[in-house]
């Protein structure tokens, strides 16, 4: 059974999206998302150092025929920013795929929902593939599915805090209710909070911090892998339910006396 | 001061029209004068002879054209009018490009 993320379309095999930000270099990067397995990478769009432009670029590590760019309206605080910045990256031919976050407060980085929504509707307009950054809300998620969003990615805590999977029961929410792939985006910290969100059934986990400042990125890239892999395919299984008391593994009957 | 080329795609300085008087009045300033001009750059002023096609003034800074994309005063330059666009004092010209985020 062929088992994939379905995006606009396109199918990935990996359910694991991963963030191109905060390594020690190029050629860290491009081995920590190798060894991921990702096949869908975000990017943020930035100026360019004019005064000192460096000869190399992210997309001579990354390149964008193997790797889907994802770019990112990181440090846009209002719709017009987010959809300034998504038109510039589009122009950049990497493809119509957004990663739609309207920020609303930089101690928190939660997202402002008024702002993104209104964004999502003159972006999917326009023709963009929209995913959206969104708090864990049932609500939110809805109404910008019904927008034309092509997936929702609820935070599972504030982007960079490691904290996991606060609110476990507004993602079901999200979940029982969505048409569209729910992507958990932001706050995941170890291999076990992707495995969490994958075995809850969201369609996929999208991380950066969490790799790129473990001590070790190659190793922990690796251990996401896994973790993801590992909570999908539990999903897919279907856990045993939750039971307070034993039962025995072995026969009861043959036991010696 | 503002002139503003056609869009070509067909590289620096064909946008030239020999046989417009405006134009042609225009190319002996910059030749026999040195006109420079002001633009705006990522938030800097800085100033450049005039005369400068967005091709040229990415050439002059060592910047591929092929990995950035171009604003001028809020409206993007699609790549194939790189060479067709020329700046004009009081430009306002940002070039971004992909860095590393989440």
């Amino acid at each position: 059974m062929e088992d994939v993320l379905q995006l606009a379309g396109t199918k990935y095999r990996s359910r694991l999206i991963v963030g191109t930000g905060k390594y020690k270099d190029f050629e860290e990067t491009r081995r920590a998302i190798e060894v991921s397995g990702a096949e869908i990478v975000t990017v943020a769009v930035r100026r360019v150092n004019i005064t000192d432009p460096n000869k190399e670029n992210l997309l001579d590590y990354l390149d964008p025929k193997k790797y889907t760019i994802l770019p990112n309206t990181a440090g846009c605080y209002t719709a017009e920013d987010a959809v300034r910045t998504c038109r510039l990256a589009r122009e950049a031919g990497v493809g119509k795929l957004v990663k739609l976050e309207v920020i609303g407060d930089d101690k928190t980085l939660f997202p402002d929902i008024p702002a993104t929504l209104e964004a999502a509707k003159i972006l999917v307009n326009e023709g963009f593939v929209v995913l959206p950054y969104i708090n864990d809300d049932p609500i939110t998620a809805k109404k910008l599915e019904n927008i034309g969003c092509a997936a929702v990615m609820p935070l599972a805590a504030p982007i960079g805090s490691g904290l996991g999977i606060r609110n476990p029961y507004n993602i079901r929410i999200i979940l029982e209710h969505a048409t569209v792939p729910v992507i958990v985006d932001a706050g995941v910290g170890t291999a076990s909070d992707a495995a969490i969100a994958m075995e809850m059934g969201c369609h996929g986990v999208l991380m950066n911090t969490a790799i790129a400042s473990a001590k070790d990125p190659i190793l922990m890239a690796e251990a996401m892998r896994l973790g993801v892999e590992a909570g999908r395919k539990a999903y897919l299984a279907g856990r045993i339910p939750k039971k307070l008391y034993a039962t025995a593994s072995s026969p009861l009957d043959g036991i010696l006396n | 001061m503002r002139v503003k080329a056609p869009i070509q795609p067909s590289g620096r300085g064909a946008n030239l029209k020999p046989y417009s008087l405006a134009t042609f009045g225009w190319s002996l300033w910059i030749r026999f004068f040195l006109v420079t001009v002001k633009i705006k750059i990522n938030g800097e002023e800085k100033e450049f002879a005039a005369g400068l096609s967005v091709d040229g003034l990415l050439g002059h800074l060592q910047i591929r054209p092929g990995r950035v994309v171009v604003e001028l005063n809020r409206e993007i330059v699609s790549r194939d009018a790189f060479g067709g666009t020329m700046l004009a004092e009081g430009d306002t010209l940002e070039i971004v490009h992909f860095v590393g985020g989440g």
